[in-house]
Protein backbone atom coordinates (compact mmCIF):
# COMPACT_ATOMS: atom_id res chain seq x y z
CA UNK A 1 0.00 0.00 0.00
CA UNK A 2 2.73 1.93 0.78
CA UNK A 3 4.72 1.90 -2.32
CA UNK A 4 1.46 3.33 -4.13
CA UNK A 5 0.82 6.64 -2.07
CA UNK A 6 2.73 9.85 -2.80
CA UNK A 7 5.79 10.75 -0.81
CA UNK A 8 5.00 12.94 2.54
CA UNK A 9 5.02 16.50 1.60
CA UNK A 10 8.10 18.42 4.04
CA UNK A 11 6.89 20.23 6.73
CA UNK A 12 8.97 22.76 9.35
CA UNK A 13 9.36 20.77 12.50
CA UNK A 14 8.23 23.62 14.64
CA UNK A 15 7.42 23.06 18.57
CA UNK A 16 3.68 24.17 18.54
CA UNK A 17 3.23 27.54 21.49
CA UNK A 18 3.72 25.59 25.05
CA UNK A 19 0.48 27.55 25.58
CA UNK A 20 -1.89 25.31 23.58
CA UNK A 21 0.32 22.09 24.20
CA UNK A 22 1.11 22.38 27.86
CA UNK A 23 -2.11 22.13 30.81
CA UNK A 24 -2.06 24.54 32.78
CA UNK A 25 0.05 24.66 36.26
CA UNK A 26 -2.12 26.39 38.11
CA UNK A 27 -5.64 26.53 37.46
CA UNK A 28 -7.90 28.67 39.51
CA UNK A 29 -11.81 29.63 39.16
CA UNK A 30 -13.61 31.89 40.42
CA UNK A 31 -11.55 33.09 43.70
CA UNK A 32 -13.77 34.74 45.75
CA UNK A 33 -12.84 36.41 49.23
CA UNK A 34 -14.83 38.54 51.72
CA UNK A 35 -13.78 40.58 54.50
CA UNK A 36 -16.99 41.72 56.19
CA UNK A 37 -18.27 43.91 53.58
CA UNK A 38 -15.57 44.46 51.69
CA UNK A 39 -15.23 42.39 48.78
CA UNK A 40 -11.43 41.74 47.84
CA UNK A 41 -11.84 39.35 45.19
CA UNK A 42 -14.75 38.36 42.96
CA UNK A 43 -14.58 35.99 40.32
CA UNK A 44 -10.98 35.89 39.36
CA UNK A 45 -9.85 32.81 37.21
CA UNK A 46 -6.31 32.10 36.89
CA UNK A 47 -4.51 29.90 34.46
CA UNK A 48 -0.74 29.77 35.04
CA UNK A 49 1.69 27.26 32.54
CA UNK A 50 4.68 25.57 33.62
CA UNK A 51 7.80 28.11 33.48
CA UNK A 52 5.44 31.12 32.65
CA UNK A 53 5.96 34.19 34.89
CA UNK A 54 2.60 35.82 35.76
CA UNK A 55 3.06 39.40 36.39
CA UNK A 56 -0.66 40.75 38.47
CA UNK A 57 -0.61 44.46 38.36
CA UNK A 58 -3.07 47.52 40.16
CA UNK A 59 -3.00 50.22 42.64
CA UNK A 60 -3.23 49.03 46.11
CA UNK A 61 -6.54 47.44 47.38
CA UNK A 62 -7.37 46.44 43.88
CA UNK A 63 -6.71 42.92 45.67
CA UNK A 64 -3.52 41.90 44.45
CA UNK A 65 -1.69 40.71 47.12
CA UNK A 66 -5.20 38.98 48.60
CA UNK A 67 -4.89 36.84 45.75
CA UNK A 68 -1.38 35.57 46.59
CA UNK A 69 -2.42 35.05 49.69
CA UNK A 70 -5.39 32.58 48.92
CA UNK A 71 -2.43 31.22 46.50
CA UNK A 72 -0.40 30.33 49.29
CA UNK A 73 -2.97 28.47 51.30
CA UNK A 74 -2.57 31.72 54.01
CA UNK A 75 -6.50 32.48 53.99
CA UNK A 76 -9.52 30.53 53.38
CA UNK A 77 -11.39 31.24 50.15
CA UNK A 78 -15.11 32.26 50.02
CA UNK A 79 -15.43 30.45 46.88
CA UNK A 80 -13.76 28.92 44.07
CA UNK A 81 -11.28 26.06 43.32
CA UNK A 82 -8.03 26.09 43.15
CA UNK A 83 -5.75 23.36 41.59
CA UNK A 84 -2.02 22.60 41.23
CA UNK A 85 -0.40 20.29 38.83
CA UNK A 86 2.03 18.61 41.06
CA UNK A 87 2.41 15.09 41.95
CA UNK A 88 -0.23 14.36 45.40
CA UNK A 89 -2.31 16.45 44.93
CA UNK A 90 -3.25 17.10 40.98
CA UNK A 91 -6.82 17.74 40.51
CA UNK A 92 -7.55 18.47 43.84
CA UNK A 93 -9.07 21.87 45.17
CA UNK A 94 -6.36 22.69 47.59
CA UNK A 95 -9.12 25.07 49.06
CA UNK A 96 -10.35 21.65 50.62
CA UNK A 97 -6.73 20.65 52.24
CA UNK A 98 -6.76 19.71 55.73
CA UNK A 99 -4.65 21.69 57.72
CA UNK A 100 -1.73 18.94 57.61
CA UNK A 101 -1.87 18.59 53.47
CA UNK A 102 -1.57 22.76 53.79
CA UNK A 103 0.92 22.33 55.00
CA UNK A 104 2.61 19.69 52.92
CA UNK A 105 1.42 21.80 49.94
CA UNK A 106 3.28 25.08 51.18
CA UNK A 107 6.21 23.54 52.40
CA UNK A 108 6.79 20.96 48.91
CA UNK A 109 5.48 23.34 46.36
CA UNK A 110 4.74 26.61 46.76
CA UNK A 111 7.90 29.50 47.70
CA UNK A 112 6.65 32.96 48.54
CA UNK A 113 8.81 36.06 49.29
CA UNK A 114 6.80 39.16 50.91
CA UNK A 115 7.54 42.77 50.22
CA UNK A 116 8.08 42.72 54.30
CA UNK A 117 11.00 40.29 55.51
CA UNK A 118 9.09 40.31 58.89
CA UNK A 119 6.31 38.33 57.17
CA UNK A 120 8.84 35.35 56.10
CA UNK A 121 11.82 35.63 58.29
CA UNK A 122 12.60 34.43 61.54
CA UNK A 123 14.36 37.50 62.38
CA UNK A 124 16.23 35.86 65.56
CA UNK A 125 17.00 33.26 63.56
CA UNK A 126 20.33 32.86 61.31
CA UNK A 127 20.18 33.43 57.98
CA UNK A 128 21.41 29.46 56.63
CA UNK A 129 18.79 28.98 59.40
CA UNK A 130 16.25 30.57 58.15
CA UNK A 131 16.66 29.00 55.33
CA UNK A 132 17.61 25.57 56.36
CA UNK A 133 14.12 25.44 58.17
CA UNK A 134 12.27 24.97 54.97
CA UNK A 135 14.36 21.74 54.33
CA UNK A 136 13.55 20.37 58.21
CA UNK A 137 9.94 21.11 57.40
CA UNK A 138 10.31 18.50 54.66
CA UNK A 139 12.00 15.86 57.05
CA UNK A 140 15.71 16.78 56.47
CA UNK A 141 17.73 15.74 59.71
CA UNK A 142 21.26 15.53 58.74
CA UNK A 143 22.71 18.94 60.01
CA UNK A 144 25.96 18.85 56.94
CA UNK A 145 23.64 18.21 54.74
CA UNK A 146 21.04 21.01 55.83
CA UNK A 147 24.02 23.36 56.37
CA UNK A 148 25.30 22.19 52.37
CA UNK A 149 21.36 23.33 51.18
CA UNK A 150 21.07 26.49 52.43
CA UNK A 151 24.45 27.04 51.31
CA UNK A 152 23.62 26.40 47.57
CA UNK A 153 20.26 28.20 48.22
CA UNK A 154 21.77 31.28 49.24
CA UNK A 155 24.30 31.24 46.65
CA UNK A 156 21.73 31.02 44.16
CA UNK A 157 20.21 34.00 45.04
CA UNK A 158 23.54 35.45 45.03
CA UNK A 159 23.35 36.36 48.92
CA UNK A 160 27.01 37.23 50.42
CA UNK A 161 28.28 33.53 51.73
CA UNK A 162 30.17 34.94 54.63
CA UNK A 163 27.23 36.53 55.75
CA UNK A 164 25.13 33.08 56.13
CA UNK A 165 25.68 32.79 60.31
CA UNK A 166 24.14 36.57 60.71
CA UNK A 167 20.74 37.61 61.73
CA UNK A 168 18.54 39.27 59.56
CA UNK A 169 17.64 41.94 60.92
CA UNK A 170 21.64 43.03 61.02
CA UNK A 171 21.37 42.45 57.37
CA UNK A 172 19.93 45.59 54.82
CA UNK A 173 17.01 44.88 53.13
CA UNK A 174 18.49 43.68 49.79
CA UNK A 175 20.13 40.93 51.70
CA UNK A 176 17.13 40.04 53.49
CA UNK A 177 14.92 39.71 50.17
CA UNK A 178 17.66 37.66 49.19
CA UNK A 179 17.44 34.96 52.19
CA UNK A 180 13.75 34.99 51.45
CA UNK A 181 14.62 33.99 48.30
CA UNK A 182 16.45 31.62 49.10
CA UNK A 183 14.77 29.74 51.33
CA UNK A 184 11.18 29.87 48.91
CA UNK A 185 13.57 28.35 45.84
CA UNK A 186 15.33 25.85 48.39
CA UNK A 187 13.29 22.82 47.77
CA UNK A 188 12.52 24.18 43.73
CA UNK A 189 9.04 24.56 44.48
CA UNK A 190 6.35 24.27 41.68
CA UNK A 191 5.33 27.73 41.99
CA UNK A 192 6.94 30.78 43.02
CA UNK A 193 5.08 33.90 44.48
CA UNK A 194 6.46 37.20 44.55
CA UNK A 195 4.64 40.15 46.59
CA UNK A 196 6.18 43.21 45.98
CA UNK A 197 9.60 41.81 45.95
CA UNK A 198 11.68 44.64 45.73
CA UNK A 199 9.03 47.69 46.49
CA UNK A 200 10.94 48.49 49.49
CA UNK A 201 14.44 48.77 48.29
CA UNK A 202 16.31 51.79 46.32
CA UNK A 203 16.80 51.79 42.63
CA UNK A 204 20.37 50.27 42.48
CA UNK A 205 19.50 47.45 45.18
CA UNK A 206 16.32 46.97 42.93
CA UNK A 207 17.97 46.48 40.05
CA UNK A 208 20.68 43.62 41.19
CA UNK A 209 17.66 41.83 42.92
CA UNK A 210 15.74 41.77 39.70
CA UNK A 211 19.03 40.52 37.92
CA UNK A 212 19.14 37.86 40.22
CA UNK A 213 15.22 36.72 39.96
CA UNK A 214 15.70 37.08 35.97
CA UNK A 215 18.95 34.98 35.97
CA UNK A 216 16.91 32.76 38.64
CA UNK A 217 14.08 32.15 36.15
CA UNK A 218 16.32 31.77 33.24
CA UNK A 219 17.81 28.93 35.07
CA UNK A 220 15.38 26.69 37.17
CA UNK A 221 12.41 27.51 35.30
CA UNK A 222 9.94 27.92 37.92
CA UNK A 223 6.55 28.80 37.81
CA UNK A 224 6.36 32.78 38.92
CA UNK A 225 3.45 34.77 39.76
CA UNK A 226 4.92 38.49 40.70
CA UNK A 227 2.70 41.32 42.22
CA UNK A 228 3.74 44.33 41.95
CA UNK A 229 2.28 48.11 41.63
CA UNK A 230 5.88 48.99 39.59
CA UNK A 231 5.47 47.99 36.14
CA UNK A 232 8.74 48.58 35.12
CA UNK A 233 9.32 45.63 37.76
CA UNK A 234 6.25 43.29 35.86
CA UNK A 235 7.85 44.60 31.67
CA UNK A 236 11.30 43.03 33.00
CA UNK A 237 10.12 39.91 34.70
CA UNK A 238 6.69 38.40 33.26
CA UNK A 239 5.56 37.02 30.01
CA UNK A 240 1.81 37.37 30.28
CA UNK A 241 0.12 40.09 32.70
CA UNK A 242 -2.91 40.42 33.86
CA UNK A 243 -4.42 43.85 35.41
CA UNK A 244 -6.77 44.30 38.17
CA UNK A 245 -9.16 46.26 39.72
CA UNK A 246 -11.42 46.44 42.44
CA UNK A 247 -11.08 42.31 42.64
CA UNK A 248 -12.01 41.68 39.25
CA UNK A 249 -9.23 41.25 36.33
CA UNK A 250 -9.78 43.66 33.82
CA UNK A 251 -7.52 43.12 31.36
CA UNK A 252 -4.82 40.32 30.78
CA UNK A 253 -2.44 39.40 27.82
CA UNK A 254 0.87 38.95 27.45
CA UNK A 255 3.33 41.59 29.01
CA UNK A 256 4.48 43.53 25.84
CA UNK A 257 0.63 43.83 24.17
CA UNK A 258 -1.10 44.96 27.66
CA UNK A 259 1.33 47.21 28.74
CA UNK A 260 2.13 49.15 24.98
CA UNK A 261 -1.13 48.83 23.58
CA UNK A 262 -3.89 48.78 26.42
CA UNK A 263 -7.47 48.56 25.64
CA UNK A 264 -9.22 48.43 29.22
CA UNK A 265 -9.55 52.48 30.25
CA UNK A 266 -8.22 51.59 33.90
CA UNK A 267 -4.92 50.37 32.38
CA UNK A 268 -4.28 52.93 29.89
CA UNK A 269 -4.65 55.22 32.78
CA UNK A 270 -2.36 52.94 34.72
CA UNK A 271 0.30 52.90 31.92
CA UNK A 272 0.46 56.52 31.31
CA UNK A 273 1.00 57.29 34.75
CA UNK A 274 3.87 55.64 34.36
CA UNK A 275 6.85 58.07 33.77
CA UNK B 1 -24.05 -2.24 118.58
CA UNK B 2 -24.75 1.24 117.43
CA UNK B 3 -24.06 3.22 114.44
CA UNK B 4 -20.89 4.43 115.73
CA UNK B 5 -19.08 1.27 115.84
CA UNK B 6 -20.05 0.65 112.79
CA UNK B 7 -18.54 3.20 110.78
CA UNK B 8 -14.80 4.31 110.42
CA UNK B 9 -13.81 6.44 112.94
CA UNK B 10 -13.59 9.92 112.07
CA UNK B 11 -10.64 11.54 110.45
CA UNK B 12 -9.60 15.09 110.29
CA UNK B 13 -7.89 14.52 106.71
CA UNK B 14 -8.74 11.82 104.13
CA UNK B 15 -5.95 9.13 103.88
CA UNK B 16 -3.62 10.64 101.69
CA UNK B 17 -5.21 13.88 102.48
CA UNK B 18 -6.36 14.22 98.92
CA UNK B 19 -10.41 13.31 98.78
CA UNK B 20 -12.16 10.75 96.78
CA UNK B 21 -12.75 13.00 93.82
CA UNK B 22 -9.30 14.72 93.64
CA UNK B 23 -7.59 10.95 93.92
CA UNK B 24 -10.33 9.53 91.36
CA UNK B 25 -9.59 12.73 88.32
CA UNK B 26 -6.16 12.07 88.93
CA UNK B 27 -5.93 8.34 88.68
CA UNK B 28 -7.91 8.80 85.23
CA UNK B 29 -5.93 11.46 83.81
CA UNK B 30 -2.33 9.17 85.11
CA UNK B 31 -4.35 6.16 82.79
CA UNK B 32 -4.69 8.29 80.22
CA UNK B 33 -1.32 9.26 80.12
CA UNK B 34 0.14 6.15 80.47
CA UNK B 35 -2.21 5.33 77.39
CA UNK B 36 -0.96 8.02 75.41
CA UNK B 37 3.30 8.11 75.68
CA UNK B 38 4.39 12.11 76.01
CA UNK B 39 0.86 13.04 75.37
CA UNK B 40 0.30 16.34 77.94
CA UNK B 41 -3.19 15.52 79.87
CA UNK B 42 -4.96 18.34 81.33
CA UNK B 43 -6.10 17.77 85.01
CA UNK B 44 -8.07 19.41 87.88
CA UNK B 45 -4.81 20.27 89.85
CA UNK B 46 -5.99 20.85 93.71
CA UNK B 47 -4.67 23.30 95.98
CA UNK B 48 -2.04 21.43 98.23
CA UNK B 49 -0.52 23.43 101.86
CA UNK B 50 2.88 23.92 99.79
CA UNK B 51 2.85 26.36 97.26
CA UNK B 52 2.66 25.76 93.77
CA UNK B 53 6.21 25.70 92.21
CA UNK B 54 7.40 23.31 94.78
CA UNK B 55 6.17 19.88 93.58
CA UNK B 56 2.45 19.95 94.19
CA UNK B 57 2.01 17.99 90.54
CA UNK B 58 4.45 15.39 91.47
CA UNK B 59 2.90 15.15 95.03
CA UNK B 60 -0.62 15.04 94.18
CA UNK B 61 0.32 12.15 92.01
CA UNK B 62 1.95 10.57 94.61
CA UNK B 63 -0.80 11.44 96.90
CA UNK B 64 -3.30 9.60 94.42
CA UNK B 65 -1.32 6.54 93.65
CA UNK B 66 0.27 5.61 97.64
CA UNK B 67 -0.83 2.84 99.28
CA UNK B 68 -0.45 1.46 102.66
CA UNK B 69 2.14 -0.86 101.84
CA UNK B 70 3.99 1.09 99.83
CA UNK B 71 7.83 2.45 100.63
CA UNK B 72 8.22 6.06 99.53
CA UNK B 73 11.27 7.86 98.71
CA UNK B 74 11.43 11.46 97.97
CA UNK B 75 14.79 12.99 96.40
CA UNK B 76 15.30 17.17 95.18
CA UNK B 77 18.48 17.58 92.95
CA UNK B 78 19.63 13.82 94.09
CA UNK B 79 19.67 15.01 97.66
CA UNK B 80 17.38 13.15 100.38
CA UNK B 81 18.26 15.30 102.89
CA UNK B 82 17.32 18.51 101.61
CA UNK B 83 14.61 20.69 102.78
CA UNK B 84 11.81 20.39 99.95
CA UNK B 85 12.62 16.19 99.79
CA UNK B 86 12.27 16.16 103.53
CA UNK B 87 9.05 17.98 103.87
CA UNK B 88 7.34 16.07 101.23
CA UNK B 89 8.24 13.10 102.64
CA UNK B 90 7.33 13.67 106.06
CA UNK B 91 3.73 15.06 104.32
CA UNK B 92 3.50 12.15 102.76
CA UNK B 93 4.21 9.43 105.80
CA UNK B 94 2.30 11.39 108.21
CA UNK B 95 -0.90 11.71 105.83
CA UNK B 96 -0.33 7.51 104.39
CA UNK B 97 1.62 6.45 107.19
CA UNK B 98 3.72 4.61 104.51
CA UNK B 99 7.38 3.94 105.29
CA UNK B 100 10.32 5.76 103.97
CA UNK B 101 13.67 5.21 102.67
CA UNK B 102 16.70 6.76 101.04
CA UNK B 103 17.27 3.11 99.21
CA UNK B 104 16.65 3.62 95.46
CA UNK B 105 15.80 -0.34 95.20
CA UNK B 106 13.81 -0.71 98.42
CA UNK B 107 11.34 2.25 97.32
CA UNK B 108 8.03 1.27 95.20
CA UNK B 109 7.10 4.67 94.45
CA UNK B 110 9.57 7.60 94.33
CA UNK B 111 8.90 11.61 94.19
CA UNK B 112 11.66 13.31 92.46
CA UNK B 113 12.64 16.64 91.38
CA UNK B 114 15.21 17.03 88.79
CA UNK B 115 17.35 13.63 89.08
CA UNK B 116 16.81 10.19 88.16
CA UNK B 117 18.57 7.54 90.51
CA UNK B 118 21.65 6.42 89.36
CA UNK B 119 20.75 2.57 90.12
CA UNK B 120 18.73 1.14 87.55
CA UNK B 121 14.94 1.30 88.46
CA UNK B 122 13.09 -2.28 88.27
CA UNK B 123 9.71 -3.10 86.86
CA UNK B 124 6.92 -2.52 89.51
CA UNK B 125 8.65 0.87 90.54
CA UNK B 126 7.27 4.41 90.16
CA UNK B 127 9.47 8.02 89.65
CA UNK B 128 7.23 10.09 89.86
CA UNK B 129 9.12 13.76 88.65
CA UNK B 130 7.70 16.86 89.55
CA UNK B 131 8.19 19.61 86.00
CA UNK B 132 7.99 23.48 86.48
CA UNK B 133 7.29 23.84 82.35
CA UNK B 134 5.44 20.84 80.74
CA UNK B 135 5.80 22.73 77.22
CA UNK B 136 8.72 22.00 75.20
CA UNK B 137 7.54 24.48 72.43
CA UNK B 138 7.12 27.07 74.73
CA UNK B 139 10.88 28.84 73.28
CA UNK B 140 9.38 28.19 69.68
CA UNK B 141 5.66 29.69 70.39
CA UNK B 142 4.26 31.61 73.24
CA UNK B 143 0.56 30.77 72.28
CA UNK B 144 -0.60 27.45 74.04
CA UNK B 145 -2.87 27.03 71.20
CA UNK B 146 -0.47 26.95 68.36
CA UNK B 147 1.67 24.56 70.46
CA UNK B 148 -1.38 22.13 70.88
CA UNK B 149 -2.24 22.26 66.92
CA UNK B 150 2.11 21.30 66.63
CA UNK B 151 1.96 18.33 68.99
CA UNK B 152 -1.34 17.66 67.11
CA UNK B 153 0.50 17.32 63.72
CA UNK B 154 3.60 16.25 65.12
CA UNK B 155 5.12 20.00 63.43
CA UNK B 156 8.35 19.66 65.53
CA UNK B 157 10.79 21.38 63.06
CA UNK B 158 11.42 24.09 65.13
CA UNK B 159 12.38 22.07 67.69
CA UNK B 160 15.40 20.92 65.21
CA UNK B 161 15.85 24.25 63.78
CA UNK B 162 16.69 25.25 67.53
CA UNK B 163 19.28 22.22 67.28
CA UNK B 164 20.53 23.72 64.13
CA UNK B 165 21.41 27.21 65.58
CA UNK B 166 23.15 25.85 68.89
CA UNK B 167 25.30 24.13 66.42
CA UNK B 168 26.08 27.32 64.10
CA UNK B 169 26.38 29.61 67.00
CA UNK B 170 27.83 27.37 69.94
CA UNK B 171 28.95 24.73 68.02
CA UNK B 172 27.51 22.41 70.01
CA UNK B 173 24.12 21.47 71.52
CA UNK B 174 23.61 23.96 74.43
CA UNK B 175 20.40 22.66 76.11
CA UNK B 176 21.53 21.53 79.24
CA UNK B 177 18.54 20.32 81.84
CA UNK B 178 15.22 19.41 79.91
CA UNK B 179 16.64 18.07 76.92
CA UNK B 180 13.61 17.90 74.55
CA UNK B 181 12.69 13.90 73.81
CA UNK B 182 10.85 11.87 71.34
CA UNK B 183 8.69 9.70 73.31
CA UNK B 184 7.14 6.47 71.57
CA UNK B 185 8.58 8.10 68.31
CA UNK B 186 5.47 10.43 68.47
CA UNK B 187 5.35 13.38 71.22
CA UNK B 188 7.98 15.59 71.88
CA UNK B 189 7.58 15.70 75.31
CA UNK B 190 9.96 17.83 78.38
CA UNK B 191 11.65 15.59 80.38
CA UNK B 192 11.32 17.86 83.09
CA UNK B 193 14.95 19.55 84.63
CA UNK B 194 17.03 16.83 84.96
CA UNK B 195 20.37 16.85 83.48
CA UNK B 196 21.19 15.14 79.73
CA UNK B 197 22.91 12.68 82.08
CA UNK B 198 19.46 11.18 82.87
CA UNK B 199 18.09 11.70 80.04
CA UNK B 200 18.43 8.28 78.21
CA UNK B 201 17.59 6.57 81.42
CA UNK B 202 14.17 6.91 80.47
CA UNK B 203 14.65 4.80 77.32
CA UNK B 204 13.07 1.22 76.90
CA UNK B 205 12.95 1.39 81.22
CA UNK B 206 11.46 -1.56 82.98
CA UNK B 207 9.77 1.33 85.63
CA UNK B 208 6.72 4.12 84.66
CA UNK B 209 7.84 7.53 84.70
CA UNK B 210 5.21 9.95 85.84
CA UNK B 211 5.84 13.67 85.23
CA UNK B 212 3.31 16.04 86.59
CA UNK B 213 2.91 20.05 86.51
CA UNK B 214 0.85 21.56 89.44
CA UNK B 215 0.83 25.03 88.08
CA UNK B 216 0.27 24.32 84.49
CA UNK B 217 -2.48 21.39 85.31
CA UNK B 218 -0.60 19.07 82.85
CA UNK B 219 0.71 15.43 83.28
CA UNK B 220 2.14 13.13 81.14
CA UNK B 221 3.67 9.64 81.21
CA UNK B 222 6.65 7.14 80.10
CA UNK B 223 5.13 3.55 80.32
CA UNK B 224 7.51 0.98 81.08
CA UNK B 225 9.60 -0.44 77.83
CA UNK B 226 8.88 2.61 75.76
CA UNK B 227 11.50 4.41 73.39
CA UNK B 228 12.79 7.74 74.49
CA UNK B 229 15.14 9.29 72.23
CA UNK B 230 16.70 12.58 72.78
CA UNK B 231 16.57 14.91 69.35
CA UNK B 232 19.73 14.95 67.42
CA UNK B 233 20.79 15.03 64.07
CA UNK B 234 21.30 12.43 61.74
CA UNK B 235 25.35 13.22 61.84
CA UNK B 236 25.29 15.25 65.32
CA UNK B 237 24.75 13.46 68.33
CA UNK B 238 23.03 14.29 71.22
CA UNK B 239 25.92 14.04 73.97
CA UNK B 240 25.36 13.31 78.14
CA UNK B 241 27.55 15.84 80.35
CA UNK B 242 30.84 14.36 80.75
CA UNK B 243 32.08 13.51 84.23
CA UNK B 244 35.34 12.57 82.83
CA UNK B 245 38.10 12.94 85.57
CA UNK B 246 35.52 12.96 88.20
CA UNK B 247 35.70 11.56 91.75
CA UNK B 248 33.60 11.73 94.22
CA UNK B 249 35.17 13.06 97.27
CA UNK B 250 33.47 10.38 100.05
CA UNK B 251 34.03 6.98 98.05
CA UNK B 252 35.86 7.74 94.82
CA UNK B 253 33.54 6.92 92.65
CA UNK B 254 33.63 7.62 89.22
CA UNK B 255 31.34 7.91 86.14
CA UNK B 256 28.38 9.11 88.33
CA UNK B 257 26.49 12.14 87.81
CA UNK B 258 28.47 14.29 90.57
CA UNK B 259 27.78 18.37 91.80
CA UNK B 260 30.64 20.16 91.80
CA UNK B 261 32.07 21.93 95.27
CA UNK B 262 33.96 25.06 95.30
CA UNK B 263 36.77 25.23 96.98
CA UNK B 264 38.54 28.09 99.12
CA UNK B 265 42.02 27.69 96.99
CA UNK B 266 39.95 28.28 93.87
CA UNK B 267 39.80 24.60 92.79
CA UNK B 268 37.01 22.13 93.06
CA UNK B 269 35.91 18.88 94.44
CA UNK B 270 33.00 16.55 93.77
CA UNK B 271 30.44 14.54 95.46
CA UNK B 272 27.87 12.03 94.23
CA UNK B 273 24.42 13.90 93.05
CA UNK B 274 22.22 11.44 94.19
CA UNK B 275 23.46 11.11 98.09
CA UNK B 276 21.45 7.91 98.39
CA UNK B 277 23.95 6.20 96.34
CA UNK B 278 26.60 7.45 97.90
CA UNK B 279 25.52 7.08 101.54
CA UNK B 280 24.90 2.97 100.26
CA UNK B 281 29.04 3.03 99.07
CA UNK B 282 29.96 4.62 102.09
CA UNK B 283 28.12 2.24 104.25
CA UNK B 284 29.65 -0.69 101.80
CA UNK B 285 33.33 0.72 102.48
CA UNK B 286 32.53 0.43 106.30
CA UNK B 287 31.76 -3.14 105.94
CA UNK B 288 28.27 -2.86 106.36
CA UNK B 289 26.21 -5.99 103.92
CA UNK B 290 24.91 -3.04 101.48
CA UNK B 291 22.88 -4.93 98.36
CA UNK B 292 24.02 -2.21 95.57
CA UNK B 293 21.93 -2.47 92.19
CA UNK B 294 23.54 -2.32 89.24
CA UNK B 295 24.41 1.56 87.83
CA UNK B 296 22.68 2.97 84.26
CA UNK B 297 26.53 3.97 83.58
CA UNK B 298 29.22 1.19 84.36
CA UNK B 299 32.23 2.05 86.25
CA UNK B 300 33.79 2.96 82.34
CA UNK B 301 31.31 5.51 81.66
CA UNK B 302 29.56 3.14 79.44
CA UNK B 303 25.90 3.33 79.11
CA UNK B 304 23.25 0.22 80.09
CA UNK B 305 22.02 0.54 76.31
CA UNK B 306 25.00 -0.47 74.32
CA UNK B 307 25.09 1.66 71.21
CA UNK B 308 22.10 3.91 72.34
CA UNK B 309 24.69 7.23 72.88
CA UNK B 310 26.07 7.64 69.56
CA UNK B 311 29.89 8.85 68.90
Amino acid sequence: MQAFSSPEPIRLQLDPPRLVTAAPLLSARGLQRRYGSIVALRDVDLDVYPGEVLGIVGESGSGKSTLLRLLNLEEPSDGGTYSLAVAEFAGRNLFELDRFQRRQMRVRHIGIVYQHPHLGLRMSTTSGGNVADRLILAGERSFNRLREAARDALNASEFPLGRIDDLPRHLSGGMQQRVQLAKAIALKPALLLLDEPTSGLDVSVQARVLDTLKRLQREIRVTTIIVSHDLGVIRTLSDRVIVMRRGRVVESGLADQVLDDPQHAYTQQLVHAKL
Amino acid sequence: MTLSELCAPAQDYSYAFLDAFAKRELRRRILKSIAIPGYQVPYASRELPIARGWGTGGLQVTLSLVGPRDTVKVIDQGDDQSVNAANLRRFIARMSGVDTTIDTLAATLIQSRHRVPEEILHEGQILVLQVPDPEPLRRATPSMTIAREMHADADYAVMWLNLYEQIVRYGEFTGGASYPVLVNNRYVMSPSPIPRWDNPKLHQAAHLTLLSAGREKRLYAVPPYTDVRPLEFEDVFFKIESQHGRRDRLTGATHKFMDEIAQADGGSTYSLSDTGYQDKLVRRQNGEDVALGATYYDDFGDFYHAGFLKS
